[in-house]
């Protein structure tokens, strides 16, 4: 009241204010795009970078990565969203949730479509096949972006090899049985351990030794697939594992990562799981570690296929404006070149999803330096991916993958032979299989 | 003359318990009639497709073995986890109640594991006994027992209800001292003047007044070990080995939201839901009778 001048202009600062707020395009022309991820800790932090990179490569668009808990939680949560109209355009999602998404017509764009429709370059020829085989349609087209991918490895502790005598990295499962006997002989605890047990001593030993998990080309034919794992391959090796339990050439310790620390505390000699744990066991272990390709049963094939991969990709979800799936598509543009890629596999230990990135990577020395880096992307490309090589395709397959993992863990206490397990795995895994199928019939 | 003002007769006290009805039926009512009709569906995650399909998610579920499997362990591990912690409970409020010196500073540590969420309790017990890292497994073995909750289920099943009885101490353990101090001294110095010890006091004045509190806790465990155990669960063994520690509801949240079968799901918490109405049904009728209010 005192004086009027001071308030005429609060005033006006409130309506420019209000302006603001009602018209935020009006003053940065900016899209933002928001991308949920799984990605926690060190990983996460890199990923930023990426998102960083691009948002300073190009003034138009603002990518804005969100942390969204695991990969269930980010799924789970993406889905709650979607159904309340609220989603993001760019979504991580974990490998297993594939088939989920694919027949989630209407909730996604392909990604190749995407790329076409906004007129970026995509030249499929230029990636890594196995890494873009999982995720494309049956006609060959690419659903999602591959981001963090990975495969199983034989992680070995150096060390204890040398001072149990095991002169040679094992290369098949007989060998392995050797190694592990010595390791214990030595006084270890340990041979052997696994980690994301149906992963690794079933989907992939499968593929290693090209043998299909189900009909219809592993689910990728149709909705009508059933499960056949429980074949004498798959039997005979988890006999052989259930016969090293008594001796303790094998040692169960847990699901996903949970025996990491079996192996990165001198435990266990040698460790199946993923190569993304790289970065982890250098972090953690106190000795000379390295990581080879998964053994072979000789008894089933004569020469390895190629191993399937794991870890997640990127769905570009429907439903937002127009202008933010240019934005999407540069950003996928933007992600796929060499250098960011090769940043990002350096890093963080995942594959690149380029031939041209594993190149570079390669020219620069990365893979000299760090021997045994490049043991995941040559067991990826080992040889063009088959029909029982290129993925897997079941609904309801997080589920599965639990009732494998109830049935395994019945194996490893000694309550079920291999045969009873594999069977009930197989009955239980395709009753799911015939619910997904009801759910998306229509 | 004071003007008199008239409501309409009846309008005021629906008006006052209006607030409360609302959220009863908004968070209680709707969601549980929500599951109702979910529980016939089957659908796809995203709610793109759907089939109505009755009672087929029911049926489904009686006809799994791993199900039926399941409620016999959910009841074996309810029955332990109420019982521990209220054993427990009673016997550290029993000893509480004595204390004079710093009885404040007793309560409070005991009282301090109830601010603890289930998924650090259970990430704390994790801890304690993973075969590898674990300093309890590691006394343990040098006992001669060779802990692996990975492989072994009973071991596995002990775990998980330690943590879940743990949890639920410092809850039971107000109510009991609350309860124990509302004991009128003079009870307790008669029978103490008879010649009872501080056992048969206990046991005679002390426990038979405590019987509405018991109550109230084993109907109050009962619920917490079946609905609010799935965090520990979860963050102990997801259920395993083998699902030997799969109880009902967590399988729930694992085929709803890990698995993202909504139907499946939905089915098995109006299960869940039907059970507990029927169990506290049960407890009021029969076991509410032989209280001593």
């Amino acid at each position: 009241m005192d004086s009027p001048l001071p308030r005429s202009r609060s005033f006006r600062r409130f309506g420019c204010l209000f302006l603001l707020i009602l018209f935020p395009g009006m003053v940065s022309a900016k899209t933002t795009i928001h991308w949920w991820h799984a990605m926690g800790g060190v990983t996460g932090e890199y990923l930023e970078d990426i998102a960083n990179g691009f948002n300073q490569s190009q003034s138009d668009y603002e990518i804005q990565p969100v942390f969204k808990g695991n990969y269930t939680e980010t799924m789970t949560s993406a889905i709650a969203a979607f159904r309340a109209g609220k989603q993001p355009g760019l979504l991580q999602v974990f490998e297993v949730g594939t088939a989920t998404m694919m027949y989630a017509k209407g909730a996604i764009r392909p990604v190749e479509k995407l790329m076409k429709d906004e007129g970026q370059p995509f030249d499929r020829s230029a990636f890594i096949p196995a890494v873009v085989s999982y995720y494309e349609s049956d006609d060959g087209q690419l659903l999602s972006m591959p981001f963090n991918s990975s495969t199983p490895v034989l992680w070995y502790n150096q060390d204890a090899f040398d001072q149990a005598g095991v002169e040679q990295v094992p290369t098949t499962w007989k060998e392995v049985g050797e190694a592990a006997g010595k390791l214990v002989d030595s006084g270890m605890e340990c041979g052997l351990s696994v980690g994301y047990q149906s992963w690794v001593l079933i989907e992939n030993f499968s593929a290693w030794h090209n043998l299909p998990l189900g009909t219809l080309d592993n689910g990728y034919g149709g909705l009508g697939t059933q499960l056949t794992f429980n074949n004498n391959a798959v039997e005979g090796i988890l006999g052989r594992l259930q016969e090293w339990t008594k001796d303790q050439r094998f040692v169960y310790g847990g699901r996903q990562g949970k025996s990491l620390p079996m192996f990165t505390n001198g435990k266990c000699g040698m460790w199946m799981n993923s190569s993304a744990y790289y970065g982890s066991i250098e972090d953690q272990a106190q000795f000379k570690f390295g990581q080879a390709m998964m053994p072979l049963d000789t008894k089933v094939a004569s020469a390895p296929q190629n191993s399937i991969i794991g870890g997640a990709t990127l769905w570009v979800l429907e439903g937002r404006p127009k202008e933010e799936y240019a934005g999407i598509a540069r950003f996928l543009t933007y992600l796929s070149q060499p250098d960011v890629q090769k940043t990002w596999a350096e890093r963080t230990g995942y594959v690149p999803i380029t031939t041209a990135a594993s190149a570079l990577m390669k020219k620069q020395g990365f893979y000299q330096k760090n021997p045994g880096t490049d043991t995941a992307v040559r067991e990826l490309s080992l040889n063009p991916p088959t029909a029982n090589t290129r993925g897997l395709r079941f609904g309801n397959f997080v589920q599965i993958r639990e009732v494998i993992n109830t049935e395994l863990e019945a194996v490893w206490a000694g309550k079920k032979t291999p045969g009873e397990a594999m069977d009930a795995a197989v009955e239980k895994g395709n009753k799911l299989l015939r619910r997904f199928e009801k759910a998306h019939k229509n | 003359m004071l003007k008199r003002v008239h409501f309409p007769p009846g309008v005021l006290p629906y008006l006052l318990v209006f607030p409360q009805v609302a959220i009863t039926l908004v968070f209680f009512i709707w969601p549980a009639v929500q599951a109702l009709y979910q529980s016939f569906l089957v659908e796809g995650p995203f709610g793109l497709s759907r089939q109505f399909v009755w009672f087929q998610n029911f049926a489904s579920l009686f006809q799994s073995e791993a199900y039926l499997n399941s409620f016999g362990r959910t009841f074996f591990f309810s029955v332990c986890v109420a019982g521990l912690s209220m054993g427990v409970s009673l016997f550290l409020a029993g000893l509480a109640d004595r204390v004079v010196k710093g009885a404040l500073a007793y309560r409070t540590v005991i009282i301090w594991p109830y601010a603890v969420a289930p998924a650090i309790a259970g990430a704390l017990w994790v801890f304690l006994f993973d075969p590898t890292l674990g300093i309890v497994a590691y006394l343990l073995e040098l006992g001669g027992i060779d802990w692996n909750q990975n492989v072994n289920g009973g071991q596995a099943m002990a775990l998980v209800i330690m943590a879940s009885a743990w949890k639920q101490i410092a809850y039971n353990f107000l109510f009991f001292l609350a309860g124990l101090q509302a004991i009128p001294k003079s009870m307790t110095e008669a029978a103490a003047i008879d010649g009872a010890g501080p056992l048969r006091r206990f046991f005679t004045i002390s426990f038979p007044l405590l019987t509405p509190t018991t109550f109230f806790l084993f109907v109050i465990n009962g619920v917490y070990a079946f609905f609010e155990t799935f965090g520990v669960i979860d963050a102990v063994t997801q259920g395993g080995p083998a699902n030997a520690t799969n109880i009902l509801v967590y399988k729930v949240y694992q085929d709803g939201f890990v698995g993202l079968d909504l139907g499946g799901s939905a089915a098995q918490s109006v299960i869940l839901m039907i059970l507990v109405m029927a169990l506290t049904l049960v407890q009021f009728r029969f076991v509410e009778g032989k209280v001593q209010y």
